[in-house]
């Protein structure tokens, strides 16, 4: 990865998510474990699996994407794949093939590719309905996500 | 005379610049939808009901939308069970031989530009295609191009659903966006006015799709000519 000038993450701007500022440049893999927002260029890839990537207005991706929610807000050039859902917004411009469970596409986006809806797989080890004397407290999530900076 | 189109293909065709007395229907109400669009009617289509009946009864086919994206199509659509692809034919039109065709419809380097940006696709790789009204845009070279195209790109026995004019005096139609409500319905979006770049009849379509097998009209009461052929 490089990157130029060197990011900001400014986590505190985007209701906690890490940013790429719009006069950083990244050329590589981005892995993030926690909500996203590019406004900056971004060439490679980007994986935010259980995450929320979001490609702000001055945002252009040209990476193959992987996340559990995009928006798009600038350009995105790529397949998306997103396990919960795809957002376009209104002068967004996506050019790629879509794979997610839902899409929303505003007037005045622009997309050109294919999309699949998928539906998406049950969680496995998700606790079957049980009947209503036997429910219980809804189990805790073992651990909130560890965000690293 | 039509009026200049400045800025109108910036957005997708679903960003409608308002209504306007060239309605396509008489009795249609301006009413703003989604994003200010002006939604100038809802009518209903044989064309598209005979378009789905084809393809209802079956899940995973590929289908191919040229009028750009639109929330409702692609719901319709993939909520049938289908995958869309879609592409902004009218929009990449413009963009490669300008607002006002400035550039020759019938330059074969533009042409093949053209294919390749908007159908690029391997052989026999859809199982139906909605054309809507951007045919009427295209000049004979580029049109004869891009039917030639199309009958490769869509496997044999598919449909393909297309509109056009059915007024052959007509010096400018207002450009459409077509939403689909239900199988047999259709929300439409004037965008704009632009100049069909030719007129047809019945039988001028009969010769242009004369290498599919079969093409059946519906003549609808708004003057629209809507088409089925199949492959």
């Amino acid at each position: 990865m490089s990157s130029m000038p060197p990011a900001r993450f400014e986590p505190e701007n985007r209701g906690g998510a890490a940013t790429i500022g719009k006069a950083v440049k990244v050329v590589g893999q981005i892995f993030s474990r926690e909500d996203l927002y590019v406004d900056g260029d971004v060439e490679g890839t980007i994986e935010a699996l259980e995450h929320k990537l979001t490609v702000g207005p001055n945002g252009t991706v040209q990476a193959t994407v992987k996340a559990r929610e995009v928006v798009a807000l600038g350009s995105i050039k790529g397949n998306v794949e997103a396990t919960d859902k795809i957002e376009i917004r209104k002068d967004a411009k996506l050019t790629g093939d879509i794979r997610t469970a839902r899409i929303i596409i505003e007037d005045g986006a622009y997309f050109k590719g294919s999309i699949d809806i998928v539906k998406p797989e049950p969680a496995k080890g998700a606790p079957k309905a049980q009947p209503a004397q036997a429910a219980a407290p809804a189990p805790v999530a073992a651990s909130a996500p560890e965000i690293k900076r | 005379m039509l009026e200049p189109l400045k800025g109108f293909f910036r957005g997708s065709r679903g960003g409608a610049q308002g209504g306007g007395s060239n309605s396509p229907s008489n009795s249609a109400k301006p009413l703003f939808g989604r994003g200010g669009a002006a939604v100038l009617s809802t009518r209903s289509s044989r064309g598209l009901e005979e378009f789905f009946t084809q393809i209802r009864d079956t899940s995973g086919l590929t289908i191919l939308d040229l009028g750009g994206a639109t929330q409702k199509n692609v719901s319709f659509i993939t909520d049938l069970g289908h995958r869309l692809y879609s592409e902004d034919f009218l929009r990449i039109l413009t963009e490669t031989f300008g607002v006002d065709d400035t550039v020759d419809q019938s330059n074969p380097g533009r042409i093949e530009y053209f294919l390749k940006q908007t159908l690029d696709y391997p052989e026999g790789h859809f199982d139906g295609v909605l054309m809507w009204d951007v045919l009427e845009y295209l000049n004979p070279v580029l049109l004869n191009a891009v039917v030639e195209r199309l009958h490769k790109i869509v496997r044999p026995k598919a449909y393909m659903l297309a509109f056009f004019q059915a007024d052959d005096k007509v010096d400018a139609a207002p450009v459409l966006t077509f939403r689909i409500e239900q199988v047999n319905s259709l929300e439409v979006v004037q965008q704009g006015l632009r100049r069909p770049a030719q007129l047809f009849n019945n039988r001028s379509l009969e010769k242009l799709f004369g290498r599919f097998e079969s093409v059946k009209f519906f003549l609808t009461r708004e003057r629209l000519r809507e088409v089925i052929i199949k492959v």
